[in-house]
């Protein structure tokens, strides 16, 4: 999320757009990620999936659609906004506020995170904070999508769907349906 | 976003949409089990009350102090101002202290202009009701209300009844409704509407009971006995009798129309009881809401990086 919007790391317009994953690695990439969840999980009867606005939610809800078919039953996905335990901001002038929507109960339950990617680590910072309010979870896992490095925090993924390694100079873009125009994640910028 | 927010007129369709969209997304923090956001924190709004309240005080206090930022409660009643100190000396004496945001209630109209526009504070002041001019935050909260039941206000039919004259809600309401593309009726005796009001945005009418069939809301307004210099109808029976609402008018509102007063209510004067507390009457909502959506406004306000003067569209119109 901080990655994708963070436009101004993009600073060499020459080089072209290199695509990483396209819609079937990011299928493959989710439905793997589904069931290491179940697998580290034993069953889904405890877990309560939060996406991360905007792109984190609708990964979110893709892998609770998997779920439910591999347990055959109902998983549905949470929203958590994070927008008011940012750090950053006094930085930038007020955002708006996204959906938070929590499904179920948290207490004592099994919080995965889920976030398209995975960069200084602040977000997820951010997302304990916010869940610190809601509820006592019994444990918080994070998963996702792209892990591209440079952390500033001690934070690191319990599920990650491709680590891609970027220098700082370049920006991740992923691209879902849902949002965008098709399913993709490609690196803009930096040296070709 | 703008800097102050002094008039409901200063907000354009996107800033209010805005401030009520974010509103939406707060009000579910009253529901937590920790109602707190630490958004705030470190900031100190001060709430400067030349003049009694007790919805608006609170609201402003509790919807500060869920975004985490320290309150300082002011009252004219018990401090130098009962000395004769004047605006300007109890504003630089917030600024010393270091006010991020003046939450001001005055008896004059424009006290809040003069506070935001002569620098004598640097931070945000939000006008919270000043004499018989405008209170912004009450008409976004109505606003709110009646989007949460009627949907998009656009082209809906909005009846303002009362003491249109005196009354400070109703000037904003009219403004802020107007911008988001609603109809208002303005309902009064001819001796409670101000003068100029051919020019506001509005339909105007004498007679309560030809506009009650088509509102989608109507709001009752206080009828302000202690701004009444004068005589301004014969007697609170005959004034009940023609503009208060009762039983019978209320049954005569569509099926889902919403009955509204900003409070407080002299009840047996503009609304009977049994309508104030009946199943339509959404005033208890209003305090609710309140309190969301002062937090959406002090959070828009403060939450963000100071943002340059230049970019002031209050500046820019004067």
């Amino acid at each position: 999320m901080v990655a994708s919007d963070d436009a101004a790391r993009a600073d060499t317009p020459h080089v072209p757009d290199r695509t990483v994953l396209d819609d079937k690695d990011i299928s493959r990439a989710l439905t793997r990620i589904t069931h290491e969840i179940l697998e580290r999980n034993r069953d889904s009867t405890g877990i309560v999936l939060l996406g991360i606005p905007t792109r984190g939610v609708h990964l979110a809800r893709r892998i609770a659609k998997r779920m439910s078919e591999v347990e055959g039953r109902d998983m549905t996905a949470g929203a958590l906004d994070i927008t008011m335990y940012r750090d950053d901001l006094r930085l930038k002038p007020a955002r708006a506020l996204e959906h938070t929507e929590i499904p179920d109960d948290i207490d004592d339950k099994v919080v995965v995170l889920i976030d398209d990617v995975l960069f200084s680590g602040r977000t997820i910072r951010a997302a304990l904070d916010a869940l610190n309010e809601i509820g006592r979870p019994r444990a918080v896992q994070l998963a996702v999508l792209i892990d591209r490095g440079h952390r500033e925090l001690p934070i690191r993924a319990d599920f990650v769907g491709k680590n891609l390694p970027t220098s700082l100079s370049e920006n991740v873009k992923v691209k879902l349906t849902e949002t965008d125009d098709a399913d993709s994640v490609a690196i803009i910028g930096g040296a070709a | 976003m703008i800097k102050h927010l002094l008039s409901a007129g200063d907000l354009n369709r996107e800033d209010a949409v805005r401030i009520l969209d974010t509103a939406e997304e707060l009000l579910g923090v009253a529901s937590r089990p920790i109602k707190k956001l630490p958004t705030l924190r470190g900031r100190t709004v001060v709430n400067l009350f030349f003049e009694d309240s007790t919805r608006t005080r609170i609201s402003f206090e509790a919807a500060a102090k869920r975004l985490s930022a320290d309150v300082i409660n002011f009252s004219a009643k018990g401090s130098s101002v009962s000395k004769g100190e004047s605006l300007k000396d109890t504003a630089l004496t917030l600024q010393a202290m270091g006010a991020d945001a003046v939450v001001v209630r005055h008896h004059n109209s424009g006290a809040p202009h003069r506070l935001a526009h002569a620098k004598w504070t640097k931070g945000a002041v939000i006008n919270a009701g000043d004499g018989t001019h405008e209170h912004p935050t009450q008409a976004l909260l109505d606003a709110f209300t009646m989007r949460r039941h009627l949907g998009d206000l656009e082209g809906k039919n909005i009846t303002i009844v009362g003491d249109v004259l005196h009354s400070r809600v109703a000037r904003s309401n009219v403004l802020l409704l107007d911008t988001l593309g609603a109809n208002v009726t303005i309902v009064a005796p001819p001796t409670l509407l101000p003068v100029g009001v051919e020019k506001w945005p509005v339909e105007t009418s004498y007679d309560l009971d030809t506009s009650i069939e088509k509102a989608d809301a109507i709001m009752m307004l206080r009828v302000q006995s202690e701004r009444m210099k004068a005589s301004f109808f014969p007697s609170a029976r005959e004034y009940s009798r023609r503009y208060g609402l009762d039983t019978a008018r209320m049954n005569r509102l569509p099926d889902h129309a919403i009955v509204m007063h900003p409070g407080p209510m002299n009840r047996g004067m503009e609304i009977t009881a049994d309508v104030a507390d009946d199943a339509r009457s959404v005033i208890v909502e209003q305090v609710t809401n309140g309190v969301a959506v002062r937090m959406a406004v002090l959070y828009l306000l403060l939450g963000g990086a100071a943002q340059d003067e230049t970019f002031d569209p209050i500046e820019e119109t004067e």
